[in-house]
C-alpha cells in the first residue's frame, strides 16, 4: 500500500512541486518552514486540493492522475488525517467523533461505537468517551483525534503539525506515544512538521522543503550529518541517540554512555545540539564528564562555521568556526576527541 | 405617519411664514388688492382629492400674488385626527360626513360645513371585461375573484349598504384596506370586478372601465369642507372655499368623476 | 492558567447613555400601547371570534413561512458562504433585495410572478386550474417573500463564521459534502439557525404590506393579526390596540419560549 506521490500546485506566486515515496510502515516526515508548501501538500495527498499535475499512488490504486483526468475525491480516499488543532466535531461526543469515520462508511451505529471506544482505550483516554471536545485537554483531545485517524484502518495516515498546539510537557509524552503508535501502524505515514525533534523522533526518513521543492531527503541522521542548505544544518543539525537511561546515565544502544543532567529512566532519546560539542585534538583535561574518542569523517562548510561528522562509539555532528577548524588542523581520517558538558545534552522519552 | 406630516406641516408653516413677511415688504406693488389674500394657505383634503385640489390651488396662487397654497393629503379619518390634535390648518375636505362631524363636535369649524361634491361607486373590471360583468349580481358569482373594500373603511361601508338595497350577497376573495388597494386588483387583472368610487375609475385610465349600477345611488358619498375655526389665514381659506364652489372649482370636480350639487 | 484579568465593574458612560435612549426609544412606544389599552373592554374585544382566527391564522402563516424559509434558505446560505461559483455577489444583492423592497411593492411583484396575469401564476391557473392570490397559500408566499433574507443573511453569517476546516476534517472521514453538511456544518450553525428563523418567524408574524397586497384580506383565510389591526384602527383605535396587544404578547411569550428551549441544550 505504499505511497508514491508526484505533484505540481501553483499557489499563487509559490508553485509547489515535489515528489515522495513512502513504503508500507514506513514514516515520512516533511520538514520546512512556515508557507514552504507543506500543508499544500498535505491538502492533496488528502484529495482537499486537486494538484495542477501530477500522479498520486497508494498502492494499486491511483488517487490523482492530472493527464488521465483521475481525481478521487477526499471522501473516497481510504486515510486518516491528524490537524494540528485536532477539528473534533465540537457538537458530537468523544466516541462519536472517534466513530464519525466508520459511520460514514456504512458501519451500523453500535458497532462503531464499539470500535471507537476499543481505541479511546488504546490511546488511553477510555474514560473520556461520553465528553463533549471542549472539554478534553489539548493532549486527551490529540489522542483522541489520532484515535479517529486510525480506527478505519487506512492505508495512508497523514499528520499535519500533530503536536505544534500542545506545551512542552505534554507534547513530550504524546509524541512518545504517537511513535508507539506509529510503529504498529502498517501502512504508509506522512508527518508535516517545522520542528527538528517532531521529525528525527517520529521519522523513518526526513524530507526537506524550502519554498516549494525539495532541497534534501534522507535518513535523520543522514540529513542531520550533511546538510545541503543553511536551512537544513540551522533546523537539523540535531544527533538524536537512542538509549536507555538510569539516573543520571543513559546507555547508548549503539554502544557508550552519555551523562545527563536529570535523572531518567527506560527508553529514552539523547539529543545533542552540534555547536555543544566541543572538538580537541588530544584528550581534554578537566570538568567535561562526556568525553569520547572519534575519526572526523566529513567536514561541509556552511555559514562561518563547518559541520564536522564524527564517527566513534557515539556519532555525533559538531560545528566548530572556519578558524578553530583551520587552527585544529582537521582533516577527513583525523582523529580527535569529543566532548559535551551534560547540562547541554537534553533527554527525551521514547 | 400622521405625526410626520404634522410637523412637516408645521415646518412649512414656518418657513412660509417668515418668507411671506419678507416678500410683502419687498414686492408690496401699489397695482395689488391691498386686502386681497396671501401669505400661507393650509389645506388638509381627503386623498380621492389628490387630482382636483392642486390645479385649484394654482388658480388661486396665479389670481393672488404672494400666496403660497399647501395640501395635506391623506384619509379623512387621519386628517380629523391631525385638526382635533391641534394641526394648524385653514381648510378641511373630508370625504365623509362623519369625519367632518369629528371636527364639527369638537368646536373646530367655523360655520356650517357646504357639501361641495358627492362621488359615487361603480364597478371596476379590467379592460375588456374578461369575466363579463354587467352589474352587481355578478358579484355573487362564487367564480369570480371579487374585491371588496373592508367595512372599516368608508368605500367598504358604502359597499354594504349598496349591496343591501340590492339584496346581493357578495363572494368576495379579499376585502382591501382602501379603495387604491382594491383599484390596483383590478389594474393588475388579479381579481374580475370591484366595487370603488367612480373617481378612482376615472383617474385608473384606460387599464380600467367603471360600469355604473343603479344601487349606486343607495350611497351617495357627500365631500363636505369647512373653514377652521383656528384658521391661520382665514382670509385665503375663505377664497379657496369659494372656488371649490364656483363654477370653475365645480367644473374640475366633474371631469375627475365627481358628481357636484 | 495566566493571569486573571479583572473587569472593570459598569458600563462607560459613552456606551451608557446611547444604550439607555435605545432602549427607552424601542419600549416607550409599546408602554405607550400598554397604558392607552382599554383594559376594560378588553375581555369582549377578545371574544370576538375574528380575533382568535386572525391570531392563529397569524401563527399558523408565520410558522409555515419559516419553515419554507428553512427549507429554501438554508441551502442558499450555503451556496452563498461555500460554493466558489461566479456572480455570488450578485446572487447575494439579488436576495437582500426583499430587504429594502417597500413590503407593498413586495406585493404588487408577486402578482406579476404568480397572479393570475403572472408569469408563472397563468401557467397555474390554466393547466392545473391553481389559482394563489387570496389563499392562505398566498399569506405563506407572502411573508416567505419578506421574512426569507433574515434568515438567509444569519445563516450565512454563521456559516461564514463557522470553522470550514471541520468539513475537510469530515471529508477526510469518509463524509460526502452533503453528509458532511447534515452532520457537520448544520449543528456546528444550529445556533445561527436558530436566531435566523426567529427573526424570520418574527418578521413574518409582523408582515403587512405584501400579505394584503398580494393574498387579500379575507377573515379566516388570509386576514392575519397585522391586517386585523390595520382594519380595525379605521374605525375603533381602542380595539386596535387590544389586538396589538395580543399579537405582542403571543410573539414575545413565544420567542421566550423557544430560547429557553434552544439555549439551554446549546452546542459548546
Amino acid at each position: 500500500m505504499s505511497l508514491t506521490a508526484g505533484v505540481r500546485v501553483d499557489r499563487g506566486p509559490l508553485t509547489v512541486e515535489l515528489g515522495l515515496e513512502v513504503a508500507d510502515g514506513e514514516v515520512l516526515a516533511v520538514l520546512g518552514p512556515n508557507g514552504a508548501g507543506k500543508s499544500t501538500l498535505l491538502r492533496v495527498l488528502a484529495g482537499l486540493l486537486p494538484p495542477d499535475d501530477g500522479r498520486v499512488a497508494v498502492g494499486p490504486d491511483t488517487w490523482d492522475d492530472v493527464p488521465a483526468g483521475v481525481h478521487v475525491p477526499a471522501h473516497e480516499r481510504p486515510l486518516g488525517m491528524v490537524f494540528q488543532d485536532h477539528l473534533l466535531f465540537p457538537h458530537l461526543s468523544v466516541t462519536d467523533n472517534v466513530a464519525f469515520g466508520l459511520r460514514t462508511r456504512g458501519m451500523r451505529k453500535p458497532a462503531a461505537r464499539a470500535a471507537a471506544r476499543e481505541w479511546l482505550a488504546r490511546v488511553g483516554i477510555a474514560e473520556l468517551g461520553d465528553r463533549r471536545p471542549g472539554r478534553l485537554s489539548g493532549g486527551q483531545a490529540q489522542r483522541a483525534a489520532l484515535a479517529r485517524a486510525l480506527v478505519g484502518q487506512p492505508a495512508l495516515l497523514l499528520l499535519d503539525e500533530p503536536l505544534s498546539a500542545l506545551d512542552a510537557r505534554t507534547r513530550l509524552t504524546v509524541r512518545a506515544e504517537l511513535r508507539r503508535h506509529l510503529a504498529d501502524f502498517p501502512g504508509s505515514t506522512v508527518l508535516v512538521t517545522h520542528d527538528p525533534v517532531d521529525a528525527m523522533a517520529l521519522a523513518d526518513r526526513v524530507v526537506v522543503v524550502e519554498e516549494g521543492r525539495v532541497v534534501q531527503a534522507g535518513t535523520p541522521a543522514d540529513v542531520s550529518r550533511h546538510p545541503r542548505t543553511d536551512y537544513v544544518a540551522r533546523l537539523v543539525g540535531l544527533a538524536l541517540l537512542p538509549g536507555v537511561g538510569e539516573g543520571t546515565t543513559v546507555h547508548l544502544d549503539g554502544g557508550g554512555r552519555v551523562a545527563v543532567a536529570e535523572e531518567t529512566a527506560g527508553p529514552v532519546f539523547v539529543a545533542v545540539r552540534p555547536e555543544s560539542v566541543a572538538l580537541w585534538t588530544s584528550r581534554p583535561e578537566g570538568s567535561p564528564r562526556n568525553v569520547w574518542p572519534a575519526r572526523l569523517v566529513s567536514a561541509t562548510p556552511h555559514g562561518s562555521t563547518v559541520r564536522c561528522e564524527l564517527d566513534g562509539e557515539v556519532p555525533l555532528v559538531a560545528d566548530v568556526t572556519a578558524t578553530a577548524f583551520a587552527e585544529l588542523g582537521l582533516a577527513p581520517g583525523t582523529p580527535v576527541w569529543a566532548s559535551v558538558k551534560a547540562s547541554d545534552v537534553a533527554v527525551y522519552a521514547r | 405617519m400622521s405625526r410626520c406630516a404634522v410637523l412637516g406641516t408645521a415646518l412649512v408653516l414656518l418657513l412660509a411664514g417668515c418668507g411671506g413677511s419678507a416678500d410683502g415688504d419687498a414686492a408690496a406693488t401699489p397695482s395689488d388688492d391691498p386686502a386681497g389674500p396671501s401669505g400661507t394657505l393650509t389645506v388638509f383634503a381627503a386623498a380621492s382629492l389628490t387630482d382636483v385640489f392642486p390645479d385649484l390651488g394654482e388658480r388661486l396662487e396665479a389670481d393672488h400674488p404672494g400666496l403660497d397654497v399647501q395640501f395635506n393629503f391623506a384619509g379623512s379619518s387621519a386628517l380629523a385626527t391631525q385638526i382635533t390634535q391641534g394641526a394648524p390648518a385653514d381648510v378641511f375636505a373630508s370625504a365623509n360626513g362623519s369625519q367632518m362631524a369629528v371636527v364639527t363636535d369638537a368646536g373646530l369649524a367655523a360655520g356650517e360645513p357646504r357639501v361641495f361634491a358627492a362621488n359615487v361607486l361603480q364597478l371596476a373590471v379590467p379592460a375588456g371585461n374578461p369575466a363579463g360583468v354587467t352589474g352587481l349580481a355578478d358579484l355573487a358569482r362564487e367564480e369570480l375573484a371579487v374585491a371588496l373594500c373592508a367595512p372599516q373603511v368608508p368605500c367598504g361601508a358604502a359597499a354594504e349598504d349598496v349591496l343591501a338595497a340590492a339584496g346581493v350577497t357578495a363572494a368576495p376573495d379579499t376585502f382591501e384596506e382602501d379603495v387604491r388597494a382594491a383599484l390596483t386588483k383590478v389594474e393588475l387583472g388579479e381579481v374580475d370586478a370591484a366595487l370603488v368610487y367612480r373617481t378612482d375609475v376615472t383617474a385608473a385610465g384606460d387599464a380600467v372601465e367603471g360600469i355604473d349600477v343603479p344601487e349606486a345611488e343607495q350611497a351617495v358619498n357627500d365631500y363636505p369642507v369647512a373653514v377652521l375655526a383656528d384658521a391661520p389665514n382665514p382670509e385665503a381659506a375663505a377664497a379657496f372655499v369659494e372656488l371649490v364652489r364656483s363654477e370653475e372649482g365645480q367644473q374640475a370636480l366633474e371631469d375627475a368623476g365627481f358628481r357636484v350639487p | 492558567m495566566g493571569t486573571v484579568r479583572r473587569r472593570e465593574p459598569g458600563v462607560p458612560l459613552p456606551l451608557l447613555v446611547p444604550a439607555v435612549l435605545a432602549v427607552a426609544f424601542l419600549v416607550l412606544p409599546l408602554a405607550g400601547l400598554v397604558v392607552r389599552a382599554p383594559w376594560g373592554e378588553l375581555g369582549s374585544q377578545l371574544t370576538g371570534p375574528a380575533v382568535g382566527q386572525a391570531l392563529r391564522l397569524s401563527l399558523v402563516s408565520a410558522t409555515a413561512a419559516t419553515g419554507l424559509s428553512l427549507v429554501l434558505g438554508v441551502p442558499l446560505a450555503w451556496v452563498l458562504a461555500r460554493s466558489r461559483a461566479r456572480g455570488r455577489s450578485v446572487l447575494r444583492a439579488l436576495v437582500t433585495v426583499p430587504l429594502v423592497l417597500p413590503p407593498v411593492v413586495g406585493g404588487v411583484a408577486l402578482f406579476l410572478v404568480l397572479g393570475r396575469q403572472g408569469i408563472v401564476g397563468r401557467w397555474l391557473d390554466q393547466a392545473l386550474d391553481v389559482t394563489i392570490p387570496f389563499t392562505t397559500t398566498a399569506v405563506v408566499i407572502a411573508e416567505t417573500f419578506v421574512a426569507m433574507p433574515f434568515l438567509v443573511i444569519s445563516v450565512e453569517g454563521a456559516l461564514r463564521a463557522a470553522d470550514a476546516r471541520f468539513e475537510d476534517a469530515a471529508a477526510t472521514l469518509g463524509a460526502d459534502r452533503w453528509t458532511t453538511f447534515r452532520r457537520v456544518t448544520l449543528p456546528l450553525v444550529a445556533p445561527g439557525i436558530a436566531a435566523g428563523a426567529v427573526l424570520c418567524w418574527a418578521r413574518a408574524l409582523g408582515e403587512f404590506g405584501a400579505t394584503i397586497t398580494f393574498a387579500g384580506n379575507f377573515p379566516g383565510t388570509t386576514q392575519t393579526m397585522p391586517l386585523a389591526v390595520y382594519l380595525a384602527l379605521q374605525q375603533d383605535p381602542d380595539a386596535a390596540i387590544v389586538l396589538s396587544l395580543v399579537l405582542l404578547v403571543v410573539s414575545v411569550a413565544t420567542l421566550l419560549l423557544l430560547r429557553d428551549r434552544w439555549l439551554t441544550r446549546a452546542v459548546r
